[in-house]
Parts: structure tokens; sequence; C-alpha cells
């Protein structure tokens, strides 16, 4: 018996694992990580982590009892896979068989080829990541941010925090634009400008200067920025590739179905996290690739029960996938909480308060409220919430 | 048999997600921070550890 291989070691992975013990696996489980560490939280390093100095000791999750017996592995990247033989090829080689196989490989940033020097040019995404930029971080420090979304509006905030000079150089026409819309973008973008933070919005970055490392960067409109360090935000990858060759639909991550099992193959496989894509009742039957914050327990646990199931031979759960996205974002004194899908809306109405102040915002589309967020406001939200709730379990999303 | 719950005050930040994910195990109090309920049946044990898997700093334990 060969078990159970999880590959991917961040938080939808060690969902999954935790998930299938508590459906009743208890056969052998193997969680495969391609990094140094046991599963750590990601979104403090933008945040906290960064200002405060990376600890990656107080950043990884609590671990239940359930999975104490679990073998994970370390530095151990995954390079290829035969589904239907019940294979994983590690980077040394060695071949790894499963009888079913958690997807949890997440994403990566998105890297542009912009010519110069890369030395000094960050993107953002593990602990090792947040350690050097904090390094380079400091009064009077010029940082160039590229990208408005949420991991650049975060570090642009913490590094104002810690005294930099700040620059986001961005292709949207307002921070965050995607998730919360134009108007709330502005409204951010005025205080990130209040605070001392420089846009150039509209525009990309042409070209790096500097002998071995950064030291500016030219811009699209001809405007040359000095830089001591560049973070790269400019959107993520699925980490797909070690899945080529086994006829699966990976044109967005790995699309699954409502149960998060992965469809075109007949294997005992499912996906979870930033890389699964799968019908959510609140969005609507097209399949949603979600990356946010509590995405990756909601999709593991699911899952792991839907594995165990296959496992056992027993019933697939095949009720509509009915979690509740949310995420959140610190910057500056704001907090800013969301829930649903406001990235869906095709209209965004202020219920209360003002955008430059505290508020709470709706967003809605043809069906009503789709997604709400709060500024300072998390503790006014649960009836919001539960309308969401509401329409999650009546599937009224199209 | 009871569950105990507790919640790192140092660690918290005052996200609310416990409060979201289980409203009567978790409130915040006049300084935003997370206040646990006590005295939880240990038949509540999958709503609580719900809560402390939704905090994102990873602040609650629950035993």
């Amino acid at each position: 018996m060969s078990g159970v291989v999880v590959v991917g070691g961040g938080l939808a992975g060690l969902r999954s694992a935790e998930a299938l013990r508590a459906a009743g696996y208890a056969g052998p489980l193997t969680v495969l990580g391609e990094e140094p560490h046991l599963p750590y939280s990601r979104p403090p390093l933008s945040k906290e982590a960064l200002k405060e100095g990376v600890r990656v000791e107080s950043l990884e999750f609590r671990r239940k009892s359930s999975v104490d017996d679990v073998d994970f592995r370390l530095d151990c990247a995954v390079i290829a896979s035969d589904l239907d033989a019940g294979t994983v090829t590690l980077a040394g080689g060695a071949v790894l068989h499963f009888d079913g196989l958690v997807i949890a490989t997440g994403i990566r940033p998105r890297r542009l080829p912009i010519p110069g020097p890369t030395a000094g040019r960050i993107a953002l995404r593990t602990v090792g990541n947040a350690a050097d930029l904090r390094e380079r971080l400091g009064p009077g420090a010029h940082l160039v941010v590229m990208g408005a979304g949420f991991v650049g509006s975060e570090v642009a905030a913490t590094a104002r925090g810690l005294g930099a000079e700040v620059s986001v150089v961005a292709l949207d026409e307002e921070p965050m634009v995607r998730p919360l819309g134009p108007d709330m973008g502005a409204a951010l973008r005025r205080r990130h400008e209040k605070q001392g933070v420089h846009f150039h919005l509209g525009h990309t970055v042409d070209s790096f200067d500097g002998d071995e490392a950064v030291r500016s960067a030219s811009l699209s409109d001809g405007t040359e920025l000095p830089a001591d360090v560049v973070v790269e935000a400019v959107g993520s990858v699925p980490n797909v590739d070690w899945l080529e060759g086994n006829g699966l639909d990976l044109s967005n991550g790995v699309l699954v179905d409502s149960a998060m099992r992965v469809v075109g193959t007949s294997a005992a496989v499912v996906a979870a996290g930033d890389i699964a894509r799968y019908p959510i009742s609140l969005g609507g039957p097209a399949p949603r690739r979600i990356e946010h914050w509590n995405m990756p327990t909601e999709t593991g646990r699911r899952a792991g029960q839907t594995l165990a199931a296959l496992l056992a031979g027993g019933d697939v759960d095949h009720e509509p996938f009915r979690a509740m996205p949310a995420f959140w974002s610190d910057q500056y004194d704001i907090a800013l909480q969301s829930f649903g899908l406001p990235e869906l809306a095709t209209e965004v109405r202020v219920a209360d308060g003002d955008l430059d102040g505290d508020a709470i915002v709706e967003y809605l589309d043809e069906n009503g409220l789709v997604g709400v967020v709060g500024i300072n406001r998390t503790r006014d939200l649960a009836p919001w919430r539960s309308q969401l709730m509401d329409r999650a379990r009546q599937g009224m999303g199209t | 048999m009871s569950l105990r719950i507790s919640v790192d005050r140092e660690k918290c930040q005052g996200y609310g997600q416990c409060e979201f994910a289980a409203a009567d195990l978790f409130s915040l109090d006049e300084s935003g921070t997370s206040v646990p309920a006590t005295d939880v049946p240990d038949s509540r044990r999958e709503d609580a550890e719900r809560a402390a898997d939704a905090c994102p700093m990873q602040a609650i334990t629950v035993e």
C-alpha cells in the first residue's frame, strides 16, 4: 500500500492532510513541500512579519495531533507525474507511488522579463524572500514596487512605516482595482499618497539600471526612479508544470468539480488551494480560482473528505461548494475586510460611511449582493455576511 | 469534559475571523482582541477548531 501523497507543503496541503485523517483515512500519508519549512502563514510576510522581523517559527501553522504521524518531507520538489500509473517524480529522480493524490502546489509570483541587473529584485512569496526584503528596507531606502494589488499595496504601506521612500509602478488605473473597483481603489490611493507614496499608474518598468545590483528603474514614460530594492508583485502563476502530459485542463490552475476531484482523470486525485479551479455556489457554475486567505482551508477540507471517500470506496459528497471567500488587508491605520466575491460586481454602493473614512461597501451583480468590504468596520459586517451565506445556500449565482 | 480555548493576546491582531467562524465562542473586546468563551462543551470541538483554523495569526489554541 502506497497511501496518499500530498504535493505541496503550504496551508492547502496541511488542511487536506488533516481532513483526510478527520474523514477516517488511516493509511500512510506523505506531504512533499518544496520549501525548507513546515507549513506557515504567508499573509504576514507583507505586513507584521515584514515590519517586525521574519521568524518562521512564529508563522508556522499549528498542526493538529491527527497529523503527528504524517511524513512531512521538506526541500522536496516534484517535477513530473503519471496519474494513471500512480506516480510522482521528485527533483532528484526518485519516484513515489500513490493510491491517492492531493495537488496543492499553489502559485508562484509572475516574473517579467525586464532588461538590467536582477540583484535587488524581489518577488515576495516565501519567508526567505521576506527576510531578504526586510534587510534592504530602512529609513531612506528607495523602494520601487511593481504592481498595485494586495501584495504591492501592503508592501508599500509597510515600507513607508519603516521609513523607506516608496514608488508604486503599475499598469492598473488604481491600486487594488480588480478586487475592489475604481472608487475604492482611488480612495486607497489617496490614503497612500497622504503617507508619501508616489504612484506611477498606467506605466511599466522598461529597464533596470545599475552595475551589479539595481540602482534605478526606467519607466515607459521616461521617468527615472532611484531604486535600492524592487518588489515585483505583478500577479501569480499556478504551479502546474509537473502535471503536464496527463490530459488535464491546466489552462488556469487545475480544473476540479465541486468536490475538488480533478476533472479528466479516473485516478483518485483531488486539488486544493490557490491552484484549484472550482465551481463555487456564490459565483455560479463557472469554475474559478480564488486566491483569498480562507480558501486553502475550505478547499483542503473538501478535498480531503473527497479523497478519503474515493479511497474507501464510499460515496463522494456532490453537494455544491458553499464556502464563503474572505480576505483582509491592513494598510496604515485601516483594516479592510471582505466577504464574498466583490470582484464579480457590476455595481458598487457605499452602504454606510464614506470611502475616505470608515465605510461599508456593497458589491452587487444582477442577482443582488455578491460581496461586501468594510473599511475599519469588520465588526459590523455580520448582517452582510449572513446575506451572502443565504445566497450561497440558495445557489442563486449564475 | 470541556474544551480549553485560549487566545494568545500578543499574536492576536483583531482580524475577527474567529468571531465570524463561531460567533458564540469568540468575541472581540474593546481593544479589538479576541476573547474565547469558557466552559465550552467538548461537542463544540469542531466549531472551535474551525475558528482556530481561520485565524490568520495562528493565535488560537484548542485543547
